[in-house]
């Protein structure tokens, strides 16, 4: 019997190992796996590269991972907020490489992972700093930019309700980039609000079909 | 000199977005533009994080975290709305799909070019969110932005000296000043907003301004 429910976060986190790519879901608070985060502190892996849009906000979550020294690498979109001091001064204080992506370049280059693409073109940033020293191409009269997939080892992302099967429905828009990590990631664990009994998803709704997901906790 | 404030400037660009349009507007004074939509007309706010249909901001209360915007405040689903993933999102946007985005600007040069993400400051933590793939993606590319720094410089430029979003990608920039369009041969004046005058307009721009009055 296929069972993907984990009874506790600890144990769906447990082999994460020192040096793993993770994406972290979520854009802000929306989507933001928090439970699997403050998991992942107590778990104690380090040395990690995290993917999200940002870099933390506040004490809590990622930005509790990033003060907690356990983050060596980040890529996303938008670090730099008001809150974001525990980014700010690791990051000025040369201890946090940052990969700074366009955000529509970084949910392609994590779709593309998880479709089994090997790069694309994108006219995004071409003609900027973030596309100097990369291979660009004119197509068709436009001008684009080669970049690359994403891949990750885990992918921790919140949905809301899902069955033993991993099949995954989302609300609202705490869905973001949860479908797209789900797939490019290796391990996909899943916060959910609710698990229900398998057939009580409607086929019809399921956003992320079982297959992208490994591990299912049902937290608050 | 009486200048247009945000609220008349956002009525300004909220003015140009006909019937039926897709529309992203960026975080800061292009938010302001959803207020000033004239009623009556069905216009489709995109908001980047993955919804179409954005409706106004929730009563106190009533606000739900799972429902925000680009700019991570709460909002409302208008009936029709649809929310989808970020790939999904950004696709829309590089695909051409939107009719229009108003963006916020540090510059923009006499070409088009759009500078909105970095200061140049050596010590400036870089954040570039979406605005690279709306410069480029939206079929016009509206820029809202005061006319002038703080120090009276012309923030219409023959080149930006900041780092550039997109190259030669504006459409039209609305300012506390002017509408002023881009096109092939440079800027051309479509309208006067402050209590100025073209030759006085024209001094300030620093750029030169192209002007044919209506015949």
């Amino acid at each position: 019997m296929i069972d993907k429910f984990f009874a506790t976060p600890e144990a769906a986190l447990a082999d994460v190992p020192d040096g793993a790519t993770v994406m972290i879901g979520g854009f802000g608070n929306a989507g933001m796996p928090a439970r699997l985060i403050d998991c992942l502190i107590a778990q104690g892996a380090k040395e990690l590269t995290v993917v999200n849009n940002n870099a933390g906000n506040a004490d809590t979550g990622l930005a509790a991972l990033i003060g907690a020294g356990r983050v060596r690498k980040i890529l996303c979109s938008f670090p730099r907020q008001a809150d974001s001091w525990h980014f700010d001064k690791l990051y000025r204080a040369g201890k946090l490489e940052l990969e700074l992506v366009p955000q529509g370049t970084l949910a392609e280059r994590i779709r593309a992972a998880g479709a089994g693409i090997g790069g694309f073109f994108t006219p995004t940033a071409f003609g900027t700093r973030l596309a100097e020293g990369k291979e660009t191409r004119r197509i068709n009269g436009r001008d684009y930019v080669f970049e690359l997939p994403i891949h990750a080892d885990y992918a921790l992302i919140k949905a809301d309700r899902a069955d033993r099967w991993g099949n995954l429905a989302y609300r609202k828009t705490a869905r973001n980039f949860g479908p797209i990590m789900a797939a490019a990631a290796k391990c996909t664990v899943v916060q959910v609000r609710e698990t229900v009994e398998l057939g009580e998803l409607d086929p019809e709704t399921v956003v992320t079909p079982g297959i992208f997901v490994k591990r299912v906790v049902k937290l608050h | 000199m009486k200048k247009f404030d945000r609220k008349q400037m956002a009525a300004r660009v909220a003015q140009d977005i006909p019937e039926g349009a897709y529309v992203n507007l960026g975080i800061g004074l292009p938010t302001l533009v959803a207020d000033y939509l004239p009623k009556g007309r069905e216009i489709i706010l995109h908001s980047e994080n993955g919804v179409l249909g954005v409706g106004p901001r929730p009563a106190e209360g009533e606000e739900d975290e799972d429902l925000i915007n680009a700019g991570k405040e709460p909002v409302t689903l208008l009936a029709g709305g649809s929310y989808f993933h970020h790939a999904d999102s950004f696709g829309m946007i590089r695909g051409q799909h939107l009719d229009f985005c108003v963006l916020g600007a540090f510059q923009v040069s006499a070409a088009g070019d759009l500078a909105n993400w970095h200061t140049g400051a050596p010590d400036a933590i870089p954040a570039v969110g979406g605005a690279m793939d709306l410069a480029v993606g939206a079929k016009q590319v509206l820029v809202m932005m005061e006319h002038l720094t703080k120090e009276g410089k012309s923030k219409l430029v023959e080149r930006c000296s900041y780092p550039l979003t997109g190259a030669r990608c504006v459409n039209r920039v609305y300012t506390d000043l002017a509408v002023i369009d881009v096109k092939p041969d440079g800027l051309h004046l479509v309208e006067i907003l402050a209590d100025v005058s073209f030759d006085e307009l024209q001094r300030l721009n620093g750029v030169a301004l192209k002007y044919r009055a209506a015949a």
